[in-house]
């Protein structure tokens, strides 16, 4: 293994989260339009979650599904209690388009507060199963880690999940009905607000595991997520905000990037790159990689 | 069992789209309802499929008060709406369509049953299944979008301008085709058109709308009949 495979191992593992928060996002954005600034802090809640399961119970493979069921409960009560009821008030008239995005993010804000609260604003650790140091091959170690190989297997398992339940199943025909054309669905038959509360719940779940997988070897604080939200949205930027095969597509070559860039640049460029590989793809392709038309009907 | 409107209005805003209308349609029959551009048919047909609020007056199908609740609970009570434009979900492929109008049934088999009458009754679909609806010409699509309504098993059908943007030969391909579902079935159909003269030429009872209000009903032949609707709706 030489530091160029390295890098690209390290790249696809981090990729992988991104491309879990960037599906996270789009299953938000296309079943209800709502760029959810508040998913980095239901994704840290949902890790904290996770963080007593391995506290109580101390096991990590617990930790990922209960973290995951808190997700989606949480997004679900989300969509249902607060966005649901915003929209039906605020669907005509200029603050339609500004009211979701100034209520995701004071809800981001409540979020922050919350676990301030209740977990404090110290840093937790959340310790992975496996070690986080890298492997080691005669005399070199190099940066890619069981902890990384964990990462990959686990995101590539709840992609190939969401994969299935999206193209065999009724749920996922009736998902993707009621994400393209909500009017004709419920036309169909689709009970719609529960389809798309459901599509809520699926990004909570899928938000949650991309927490509880970047936190070992980081910290856990009210905050610390926020970051996997910026990359989590140019990812999804990048795919179209629209695709799922786009976010997952999306958060690899981003997670390529800033792990290439690192290696071969400097650290210091490090946040710079995803914007400027953002605006060359907008550039380029303004809908994303795999943005569908300009527009949509409705 | 009959489609029973009393007293129906229906406001966009400030314009008064629907007017104080009441009709009768009765079951197994099929009704065409004509009229100029902007005479409501459309809002007609919303307000029925529960897509668009009523203001005022009463609708049931049956014993179902079609003024209540939303498009999704009116389809489980047998009241399929196929809107304006051909509406069928382009991204998803043809069977998905189709599939999509059965769903809520949560029976594979009567909804197989289903997919065999629709594909008899539009073979052309069938050739195409594993397409996306988007590759389909603009007449399949209409087929398509109808097939996706029988898939639900209506027992009203609400059309909403089937002809719009086809050849005329499409056209005369699926007017015949409502005719023969609803000679064939126990089917009652409401077919909203703006190409009155074929409409009528299929349709039992035509109804005559003019700015939301009735301005002739009876049976269809009659209206064809009539002078004075000839010339004001026909255009000869």
């Amino acid at each position: 293994m030489n530091q160029f495979i390295s890098s690209a191992l390290i790249g696809f593992s981090q990729g992988s989260i991104y491309a879990l928060m960037a599906l996270a996002l789009v299953l938000v954005f296309r079943s209800t339009r709502v760029v959810n600034f508040a998913q980095a802090g239901q994704a840290m809640v949902s890790t904290y979650i996770g963080w007593e399961v391995i506290n109580r119970i101390e096991s990590y493979w617990l930790a990922i599904p209960i973290a995951a069921l808190g997700g989606a409960i949480l997004a679900a009560a989300v969509q249902t209690f607060l966005m649901r009821p915003l929209s039906k008030r605020t669907s005509q008239g200029a603050i339609a388009p500004v009211a979701n995005v100034i209520v995701t993010l004071g809800l981001l804000g409540v979020l922050h507060s919350g676990a301030a609260i209740i977990w404090g604003s110290g840093e937790k650790l959340l310790t992975s199963p496996v070690s986080v140091n890298g492997f080691k091959i005669g005399e070199n170690v190099y940066p890619f880690s069981p902890t990384d190989v964990l990462v990959i297997v686990t995101s590539v398992i709840v992609m190939l999940i969401f994969a299935f339940i999206f193209k065999q199943t009724n749920l996922g025909l009736a998902l993707r009905a009621a994400a393209f054309q909500p009017e004709i669905s419920r036309l169909a038959g689709i009970r719609v607000d529960r389809v798309q509360t459901i599509g809520w719940a699926f990004s909570g779940a899928a938000g949650a595991v991309a927490g509880v997988l970047i936190t070992p070897g980081n910290y856990l604080n009210p905050y610390s997520l926020d970051i996997l939200l910026v990359f989590g949205f140019v990812a999804a930027v990048i795919g179209g905000l629209d695709s799922l095969v786009g976010a997952a597509v999306g958060g690899i070559v981003l997670g390529l990037t800033l792990s290439f860039t690192s290696q071969y640049v400097g650290t210091a460029l490090t946040f710079v790159v995803p914007f400027v590989i953002l605006l060359i793809v907008l550039l380029v392709r303004p809908n994303g990689l795999f943005g569908g038309r300009s527009s949509r009907s409705a | 069992m009959s489609l029973i409107v009393r007293n129906l209005t229906v406001d966009h805003g400030a314009i008064r789209a629907i007017d104080n209308l009441s009709f009768i349609v009765e079951k197994r029959r099929l009704t065409a309802v004509i009229g100029a551009n902007g005479a409501g048919k459309s809002t007609l047909l919303r307000t029925l499929s529960g897509l668009n609020p009523a203001t005022e007056g009463k609708a049931s199908w049956d014993e179902h008060n079609l003024l209540k609740g939303k498009a999704e609970r009116h389809v489980r009570k047998g009241v399929s709406h196929v809107s304006e434009g051909k509406s069928v979900i382009p991204e998803l492929t043809v069977e998905e369509n189709l599939d999509l109008g059965a769903l809520w049934r949560r029976n594979k088999k009567e909804a197989d049953e289903s997919k065999k009458y629709v594909l008899e009754l539009f073979p052309r679909l069938g050739e195409r299944l594993k397409q996306r609806a988007d590759t389909l010409s603009g007449g399949e699509r209409q087929m398509l979008a109808i097939g996706r309504a029988l898939m639900s098993k209506p027992q009203l059908l609400l059309l909403d301008e089937p002809s719009l943007g086809l050849a005329p030969l499409v056209v005369e391909q699926i007017f015949q085709t409502i005719r023969d579902i609803v000679n064939s079935s126990s089917m009652t159909v409401l077919l909203v058109e703006q190409n009155a003269m074929g409409a009528l030429k299929i349709a039992d009872i035509g109804v005559v709308l003019n700015l939301g209000k009735i301005a002739a009903i009876g049976p269809a032949a009659d209206l064809i009949a009539d002078p004075a609707i000839r010339a004001a709706y026909l255009g000869y």
